[in-house]
């Protein structure tokens, strides 16, 4: 095992490295929040675009008049408005919402009070475009219009691809940012390994000159940046833990379809849980780069 | 096999080397000389003449300025770095200031040239022991250089040197530190080794010493060699 491989040099007792996991700690909470952040986005997106893309809504706002007539009339324009989007090219499917289903949409607004009945609500069509055909969806707001009353369409596309653009946007700066932690964390080992070389030059001048190679004496500094920046990263996830799940178990109990799915997929746990292992083999390999980029100084 | 190869060839050869630190003038100046296998050489010389200079090229610690160095059939100059450490490996060197490493027991500073030709824990605890009691350090074996004498430290130098059978012995100053009849123990021991096949040199001004084993000197005065 690696944290139990004999070393020749006096690491355990460095001062040089004893601060590592106490700044490997806050590097892996943050490449955590920033990486969680990531795949929730990630899934939000997803969902996003699964939903709502490739479907338009129509609104026909309820006709005027007393309720019975009013229903009627609005009827009829729904009846209308469908004729013309199934005569329409590139529109696979076009669905009038009924009653039922368009007091559940306001129920969690409006509750479930018999007045909702009564009330001249507007009627709505759910359409779903076809993939490989495009749809003139200017045109087709216009000749609604012309043809039945109060009919409008309400395009989310656009809605949806700036709030994807915005989501993506946060997506790739969140991915800079474990970049740059990575980056950081990377540098400090390679300092701090060189320090820690400057340290201990006399013992492995020593090992170098009875022939131990490089890799002999890389690997102990690996061996110990491995170990410590596993130590830190361990404290780091632990702190972080908590705060994910809470995020997750607040969504929950918020029920909103809007907010439902800000909780950490699976794939995404995965690659929170690995992050201390990440950070210790970024550790690990860095202080190898060190101690090689040095001894090649030497004969 | 290894050591069939060296005997048919020299196991150190020196063509006008030459060393010279910073713009100063040359420490050592056109040294040649050739080393056959199983020869046991003292090399001597007053201080400051460049014995210490000529042994740090000898273990690979230095490059020449100007000159040829071939260790073992392979010219150091044209060695890749990669295969240096395995040069090094045969060649066993006591440092005049032991270089013993403090927070390691006199078994593990021993130990430590097996360790990096990657020897197991078990040939480690056949060997390592037995050679610290034949230099009659047996009661000493865990205890840390900085809590042995100067001539234990130098005890501990030279079987640390001697444990992985090396084809090529340097010794500087190998007996400073003791008295005369463990000198000569030790000496014994480079020589028990030396009939074994190794190469030997050793850096001394102890007249007494050279006189007394009669092995070929190589003498050096400013910098050049001279002949013994």
């Amino acid at each position: 095992m690696i944290f139990d491989r004999r070393s020749d040099l006096p690491l355990k007792d460095d001062a040089t490295s004893r601060f590592l996991p106490w700044l490997v700690a806050p590097m892996v909470f943050l490449s955590a929040v920033a990486l969680a952040g990531v795949f929730i986005l990630n899934t939000l997106i997803n969902r996003w675009d699964r939903d709502v893309s490739g479907t338009l809504t129509i609104e026909i706002a309820a006709a005027p008049g007393e309720a019975g007539e009013s229903a009627e009339r609005t009827r009829r324009y729904v009846e209308t408005a469908l004729a013309l989007l199934k005569g329409t090219p590139g529109i696979a499917e076009a669905r009038a919402l009924t009653q039922e289903q368009l007091v559940a949409l306001l129920a969690p607004w409006l509750g479930n009070s018999d007045l909702l009945k009564e009330l001249p609500l507007p009627a709505l069509i759910d359409v779903t475009l076809k993939a490989d055909t495009p749809v003139d969806l200017d045109a087709l707001s216009r000749k609604l219009a012309q043809t039945v009353p109060g009919a409008s369409l309400d395009d989310h596309r656009i809605w949806l691809a700036r709030l994807i653009g915005l989501s993506r946007s946060i997506e790739w700066l969140a991915v800079g940012i474990v970049l740059l932690i990575g980056g950081a964390t990377s540098a400090t080992v390679f300092y701090a390994t060189r320090t820690g070389m400057a340290v201990h030059r006399e013992v492995i001048e020593v090992l170098h000159l009875i022939g131990a190679p490089d890799g002999y004496i890389g690997r102990q500094f690996a061996d110990r940046a491995f170990t410590l920046a596993l130590r830190g990263g361990i404290i780091g996830l632990a702190l972080n833990v908590p705060i994910l799940a809470a995020i997750g178990i607040g969504t929950n109990r918020l029920q909103g379809g809007f907010l439902a799915e800000l909780t950490l997929p699976w794939i995404g746990w995965a690659a929170v849980l690995l992050l201390p292992l990440a950070a210790a083999t970024v550790a690990m390999l860095t202080a190898r780069l060190a101690v090689h980029q040095t001894l090649a100084r030497l004969l | 096999m290894r050591r069939e190869a060296a005997d048919r060839a020299n196991v150190v050869q020196f063509d006008g080397v030459g060393v010279r630190y910073g713009p100063g003038p040359e420490i050592l100046q056109d040294i040649s000389f050739a080393l056959q296998a199983a020869s046991f050489h003292f090399l001597t010389g007053p201080s400051g003449a460049g014995k210490s200079s000529l042994m740090r090229l000898m273990y690979l610690a230095q490059r020449p300025t100007r000159g040829r160095i071939v260790l073992f059939g392979c010219d150091v100059a044209q060695a890749k770095r990669y295969e240096l450490p395995a040069l090094r490996r045969r060649v066993g060197v006591v440092f005049q200031d032991f270089r013993l490493l403090d927070h390691l027991s006199a078994l593990d500073n021993v130990a430590l040239p097996l360790r990096v030709a990657g020897a197991s824990e078990e040939e480690i605890q056949k060997y390592v022991p037995d050679l610290l009691n034949w230099v009659g350090l047996a009661e000493h074996i865990h205890s840390k250089p900085p809590t042995l004498s100067g001539g234990q430290k130098q005890r501990v130098a030279i079987a640390r040197a001697v444990i992985g059978r090396p084809d090529l012995l340097l010794a500087d100053e190998p007996t400073g530190n003791v008295d005369d009849h463990i000198a000569m123990r030790l000496m014994y021991l480079l020589d028990e080794l030396n009939k074994l096949g190794t190469t030997v040199i050793v850096a001394t001004h102890n007249e007494h010493l050279v006189s007394r084993l009669h092995h070929p000197r190589l003498r050096l005065e400013n910098g050049r060699l001279r002949a013994g």
